[in-house]
């Protein structure tokens, strides 16, 4: 019984902070940055929009089937499209650089190594479900507690449109920030990636030696 | 006159569009004209021809984690190269030098995986 009062407390407070975080962020950041905005003039549905809503509806489709597949190596999968619909979405911000980063970094390499994790693990075909930790009812109090906030957030904010610019490189204008302004960042970047690698061959010295 | 992202990447896509067409078209294809008369040995999975061992869901050795993730760690290095190299000129030898510590560090993480060997792959 005290038990179920606590978990129910808990997530009556968990319920409290996140609406209270969106509250606060949206009168921080969304409601000002909602003021200088034009609203956006209603355009009609060239190739540019249907392309847009495809990729996003790739990318939802992804990320929907990581959360609700009940086999880790599908949710792999669905972790790919999500990747590859956001890497597309990259493009239409004529954010060259960023896409092809998120091609090679994300679904050439962090995939991957997702892929070995799920390799790795011992009983992959046995598992049923995915989070038990999570109660539906604590998860339905959480959902509608937060939804209506971030969908009034999402029909109130008057979003801009931009018109896609020309296609410009950014890489030149990457390079010059990252080894000018932003050269300790870039550096301790290397270091973060050396401790990675350190860290990774510490955990698995043991099992590859006993091999 | 300067193209908008959709026109430049319309090659993209076409390829993309044309693979994926061409993979799904062949399947489909396969699927519908094929005979279909399966017998033990032909629904077998297929291992370089040899009789099949044990489920191919079978636990990877962790030495292969460690190779992943070393290669992460160097693609990262080249996508960081990137920006570099068409600005090396203008950078000079301050970029030059910059570029090389970040370069380093990674080596010295090479180094130690090598010396712990990681990468000696006999048994």
């Amino acid at each position: 019984m005290t038990q179920t009062t606590g978990k129910l407390l808990g997530w009556i407070l968990g319920t409290a902070l996140a609406i209270g975080f969106v509250v606060v962020m949206g009168q921080l950041a969304i409601g000002p940055a909602a003021q200088s905005m034009v609203p956006a003039p209603a355009t009609s549905a060239g190739l540019t929009e249907v392309l847009f809503y495809v990729l996003a509806g790739v990318t939802i489709a992804g990320a929907a089937g990581v959360a609700l597949s009940h086999n880790i190596l599908y949710s792999a999968i669905g972790l790919l499209m999500a990747l590859l619909g956001a890497g597309s979405l990259y493009v239409f911000l004529s954010a060259d650089f960023l896409a092809v980063a998120q091609l090679l970094i994300y679904i050439g390499g962090v995939l991957v190594l997702v892929l070995f994790a799920v390799m790795l693990t011992n009983r992959i075909t046995e598992i049923t479900v995915s989070n038990t930790s999570l109660g539906l009812w604590g998860g339905l109090m959480l959902f509608v507690a937060v939804a209506p906030v971030l969908l009034a957030v999402a029909l109130v904010t008057p979003w801009a449109t931009i018109t896609p610019a020309a296609a410009a490189h950014t890489t030149e204008t990457i390079g010059d920030a990252l080894l000018s302004r932003w050269l300790l960042p870039f550096e301790v970047a290397s270091l973060v990636l050396l401790a990675s690698l350190v860290g990774a061959v510490a955990i698995a010295r043991k099992e590859i030696k006993a091999d | 006159m300067p193209l908008t992202p959709l026109q430049t990447y319309f090659p993209i896509g076409l390829v993309l569009l044309v693979g994926s067409g061409l993979a799904l078209v062949l399947l489909l294809l396969a699927n519908v004209l094929g005979p279909r008369r399966p017998n033990a040995a032909k629904m077998s999975p297929f291992e370089c021809g040899s009789v099949p061992v044990g489920s191919a869901r079978d636990r990877f050795g962790v030495k292969f984690y460690v190779v992943a993730l070393l290669f992460i760690v160097f693609d990262i290095e080249a996508v960081f190269l990137f920006p570099w190299a068409v600005l090396s000129t203008e950078l000079g030898w301050a970029g030059y030098v910059e570029m090389l510590i970040f370069v380093a560090t990674l080596v010295v993480g090479l180094a130690y995986v090598w010396k712990k060997g990681v990468l000696d792959w006999a048994e």
